[in-house]
């Protein structure tokens, strides 16, 4: 046993979906337990804390982190595996640029606490409690992570080697990543575990494209009866397959629902959002002031659009003061 | 390259006073020569000028430099000088980087240590980034040597003839039935009162004659494509129910139309003569050709006409009642703009009761009255017939004046005394001219000008404010008021005159928006189309191989207008002459491997450059085609798209170079 491979699994800001895409993995995960040692799995197995400050330096051959970094805890959790691990994989959206929980930076910690704990309507008005980070009861003194004010991608806490990208990552590509480090057949660090080019280019709908794609209007995907055999974008939706790394089989816009650039920007894209933003507003086919207010009402929420995975590598992340709560 | 490896010169341009006045130039030398990579750097008063570019060409081979940076004016004025400079002395022309300290620092920024520390950045954003430049070829196109002239006034007229005599084919295309343009309908010309008809005449039959010349009247330019030395152009050719190559000109069937006077308004005598539903424009139109009206002519209406022209027209069988629209290309090297002037609409000026008040005239009306082939055969007359016994000449219609336009139209002073001599030798009438300034430069004009006020010519300096009916007394009775501060005088002053003749500004026209998108160009504030320079490319524009001529450039008088079709005929004939040209390297490419054919980039290339490869599915632009816009390259979703000069990271490394203090 001991000859081979150490694995290990954590989770820090995310909503579990990943750790669900490990297990989807189904029977095939049987392979993987045959060929590694899993080491440390908190959703799924007992290990400690102090399991993985037993290990020595660089033992697990490779630590798969989700999540992106909210709390101090999550912070040092990321620092320990990164000691102990020879790879590091930043493992789906949050961990790779922030995810969901990065739209979280529109704000800071204390305007964040100051609405959930104080100003949000509330069933106990008057009940108002923050979390403290220190607790004095009987027994001693209890602790709670702090919370940073700023969501953070794993790799702007620890060096990563690669990416799997996805909301969460196939598990065709967690198969794939785990052969590839398996078979010690490393591609450069810093690479992106994926497509290399943008998702038009695996969707099937691509070829329906017209021969000019310009757009008369923008429609919201719950509010249009869609064409599945024609191209989402060209229907008018918000589909940002062409500023999204491809490698997802386009699932998706297979189930009538436009991407939403869960997979990052390509490699030559260093903001997906901004870019977004530019090639959408390069295709809307407007004269007047007024056409463009009216095809704008249908993205209520343009950060949430275009930076739904990505707001905390966006290049202007903190220039603006922080956002008033509805 | 590494900024280890570079050898940076930095040159850096007093412009005479022009950045050194504001600019700290030897505290700019000091910082640059502390930026890594920079082997040298110098101030020099004109670096454009022989002993500038021969101190850059001396350390390119005494100290080896790799890399070229020029802290001066726009590269717009400079960057070609520098990189010949650079190329003689064996390097790379495209890696030399120009920082514009002139028009983006010196001439804008008034704090001198602000524009110092301006400038630092500028050039730290330079180095920065010409580290990153690579060699780069230029690209050599054939050119095609036909040329294309929109707009058939005298500027057109005289652009064919000069190009048609070098050798060039000439397509010229007129919207209206008759080449001629405004100057067709003058009477005279100043300063010399030659006839306009004799001297514009025979230039128009020239263009009929000139075996090398293919006029295409009643027609418009609808779709230009391509690029410099290769534009396709789609020629729209309005139906004139005369089969142009038949017609011969006779006026038998204007004769024999079934409607016996002529009483629908003449486009050509601006409403003050009259033409019947089929017509020549007048009697020395090029192409002599009649055009039938479809909106008056009866055929159309009821298709139950007599037809007597047709049977007038007898075997020749010119007459086509089934004419239809038809398109023509073209595939031409050059393309001239000669689209002329919009006379100012002088209803909106309401004070001065033009279209409410019958004696109230705009000065092209005039010409028509004034000419000898006009709707009263040379005579001045009132609408009514009478002779005019006092004549007001109102200056500065439309121009001037911010309400409508600030601009000075420039020809209206002198062919308002033109006017006024006119007026009196037709009429003996008393005359009368309101003016703001005098402004007669130009060879005779001043000339001119004296001539006119020894005719006895009343002048009152002063902005007309109203032309009214309203009499305040007697001899005020039945005539029209002009109101005006006379500014020498010093007090209002009311003259009763019988007819006014408004001074109308120059204006772009109409449809400049829609020819300034079609090929390109650029209009300045008012709407006139854009030099490249105002001194030094006068008569080319931002779009290669596209020339302007005449009043769509601006307000101008003949002999300018004529002097600059000449030069425009010049630029294209030497474009056209060589059989090819030579084109800028600095375009959009797609990395192949990382294109996913998502196709959003196909529709926004302004020179239809991008082609969708469907068995790979991916994007490919066309070198000959690409202008380096870079559109598609700020569009791309994925980073397929990029653009050499504008290299992601030459940008990135700009800006960091910028933000660098």
């Amino acid at each position: 046993m001991a000859d081979k491979p150490k694995v290990a699994f954590y989770w820090c800001a995310s909503c579990g979906g990943c750790e669900e895409a490990v297990v989807d993995l189904a029977e095939g995960i049987l392979d993987v337990i045959a060929a590694v040692d899993i080491v440390f799995w908190p959703v799924a197995l007992d290990f400690k804390v102090r399991d993985v400050k037993e290990l020595p330096d660089e033992s697990i051959t490779v630590s798969f982190i989700n999540g992106a970094v909210r709390l101090s805890e999550q912070e040092e959790m990321a620092r320990l595996l990164r000691r102990k691990s020879k790879f590091v994989i930043a493992f789906g959206s949050c961990s790779h640029m922030g995810g969901v929980p990065g739209l979280a930076n529109l704000w800071d910690r204390a305007s964040i606490f100051a609405w959930y704990y104080h100003d949000a309507p509330s069933v106990a008005p008057g009940n108002v409690r923050e979390p403290r980070e220190h607790v004095r009861v009987p027994e001693g003194t209890l602790e709670l992570p702090a919370f940073w004010d700023t969501v953070k991608t794993l790799d702007q806490v620890i060096d990563v080697d690669y990416y799997l990208p996805g909301c969460p990552p196939t598990p065709k590509l967690l198969a794939d990543a785990v052969g590839v480090l398996l078979r010690g057949d490393l591609p450069p660090k810093g690479s992106v575990l994926a497509g290399t080019r943008a998702l038009c280019h695996e969707c099937p709908l691509n070829e329906s494209k017209p021969e000019k794609l310009l757009l008369k209007d923008i429609r919201r995907v719950h509010l249009t009866k869609v064409d599945p055999e024609k191209c989402l974008l060209a229907q008018g939706l918000l589909c940002l397959g062409p500023v999204t790394r491809g490698g997802c089989e386009a699932l998706c816009v297979k189930g009538n629902m436009p991407c939403t650039g869960c997979f990052g920007p390509t490699d030559e894209v260093r903001d997906q959002g901004a870019k977004g933003i530019a090639y959408v507003s390069s295709i809307l086919d407007f004269d007047e002031e007024a056409d463009i207010e009216r095809a704008l009402a249908n993205v209520p929420d343009p950060v949430g659009t275009f930076y739904r995975y990505s707001l905390p590598r966006a290049y202007l992340m903190r220039t603006r003061k922080v956002m008033p709560h509805a | 390259m590494t900024n280890e490896e570079a050898r940076i010169g930095v040159y850096v341009c007093d412009c005479g006073f022009n950045i050194a006045g504001v600019v700290n130039v030897p505290q700019v030398v000091g910082y640059a020569r502390g930026l890594k990579g920079v082997v040298i750097c110098r101030e020099y008063k004109y670096m454009c000028s022989s002993p500038g570019q021969e101190s850059i060409q001396k350390d390119i081979q005494d100290l080896n430099l790799n890399r070229v940076v020029v802290a001066s004016c726009s590269p717009h004025l400079h960057e070609a000088t520098f990189r010949r400079a650079a190329e003689q002395a064996g390097m790379n022309p495209f890696l030399v980087h120009m920082v514009n300290i002139r028009e983006h620092v010196s001439w804008v920024t008034k704090d001198k240590k602000e524009a110092t520390e301006k400038a630092k950045s500028l050039i730290a954003a330079g180095v920065a980034r010409v580290v990153r430049h690579s060699p780069l070829e230029r690209r050599q196109v054939p050119v095609r040597s036909d040329v294309l002239i929109i707009g058939g006034g005298i500027a057109g007229i005289q652009a064919a003839l000069t190009a048609a005599d070098a050798g060039r084919h000439v397509y010229l295309v007129e919207r209206e039935p008759s080449i001629g343009g405004h100057m067709a309908k003058f009477d005279k010309t100043f300063p010399t009162l030659d006839c306009a008809a004799c001297i514009l005449t025979p230039k128009m039959t020239a263009v009929k004659n000139h075996p090398d010349i293919t006029l295409l009247s009643y027609s418009e330019v609808v779709a230009v494509d391509g690029y410099v030395g290769n534009f396709k152009v789609k020629v729209k050719r309005k139906p004139r129910y005369v089969d142009e190559t038949k017609c011969v000109g006779c006026f038998e069937c204007i004769e024999e139309c079934v409607y016996k006077t002529a009483k629908f308004p003449s486009e050509f005598e601006l409403g003050l003569g009259m033409r019947k539903p089929i017509y020549i424009p007048f009697p020395q139109a090029i192409p002599l050709v009649a055009v039938i009206d479809p909106e008056t002519c009866i055929e159309f209406k009821t298709r139950q006409c007599k037809k007597t022209c047709v049977a007038a027209c007898g075997d020749r069988g010119a007459i086509d009642f089934n004419q239809k629209e038809a398109t023509v290309d073209l595939e031409v090297g050059a393309i001239i703009v000669s689209t002329g002037f919009h006379v100012f609409d002088a209803a909106r000026m309401t004070n001065y009761g033009y279209g409410v008040l019958p004696g109230v005239y705009h000065a092209l009306e005039v010409e028509r009255l004034a000419a000898s082939n006009g709707p009263t055969g040379g005579e001045i007359v009132l609408r009514d017939g009478r002779k005019p016994a006092a004549v007001g000449i109102v200056h500065c219609v439309g121009s001037r004046d911010e309400h409508y336009n600030p601009y000075c139209s420039k020809v209206c002073c002198m062919y308002s005394l033109k006017l006024a001599h006119l007026v009196k030798e037709r009429t003996g009438a008393e005359v009368y001219n309101f003016y703001i300034d005098m402004r007669t430069p130009g060879k005779g004009y001043e000339e001119f000008y004296h001539r006119l006020l020894a005719e006895n010519l009343h002048l009152v300096r002063g902005k007309v404010a109203e032309v009214t009916r309203i009499a305040e007394a007697a001899k005020e009775e039945g005539k029209l008021v002009i109101v005006a501060e006379d500014t020498l005088l010093g007090g209002i002053r009311r003259v009763p005159v019988d007819m006014v003749i408004l001074s109308v500004a120059m204006e772009p026209q109409p449809d400049r928006e829609e020819v300034r998108r079609m090929l390109n160009m650029s209009c300045s504030s008012e709407g006139f189309f854009l030099e490249k320079h105002p001194k030094l490319a006068p008569v080319s524009t931002m779009s290669d191989g596209i020339f302007i001529a005449g009043a769509c450039q601006g307000p101008k008088d003949i002999p300018e207008t004529v002097a600059q079709a000449g030069a425009a005929a010049a630029e294209a004939i030497a474009l056209t002459s060589k059989g090819f040209i030579t084109l800028e390297p600095n375009l959009a490419y797609i990395e192949e491997q990382l294109c996913s054919g998502c196709q959003v980039c196909i529709p926004l290339c302004p020179y239809d450059a991008i082609e969708l490869d469907r068995e790979k599915m991916v994007a490919r632009i066309s070198d000959v085609l690409c202008k380096g816009c870079g559109v598609c390259v700020a569009a791309c979703p994925s980073g397929a798209a990029a653009q050499r000069m504008f290299e992601d990271d030459q940008i990135m490394l700009e800006l960091a170079g910028v933000l660098s203090r």
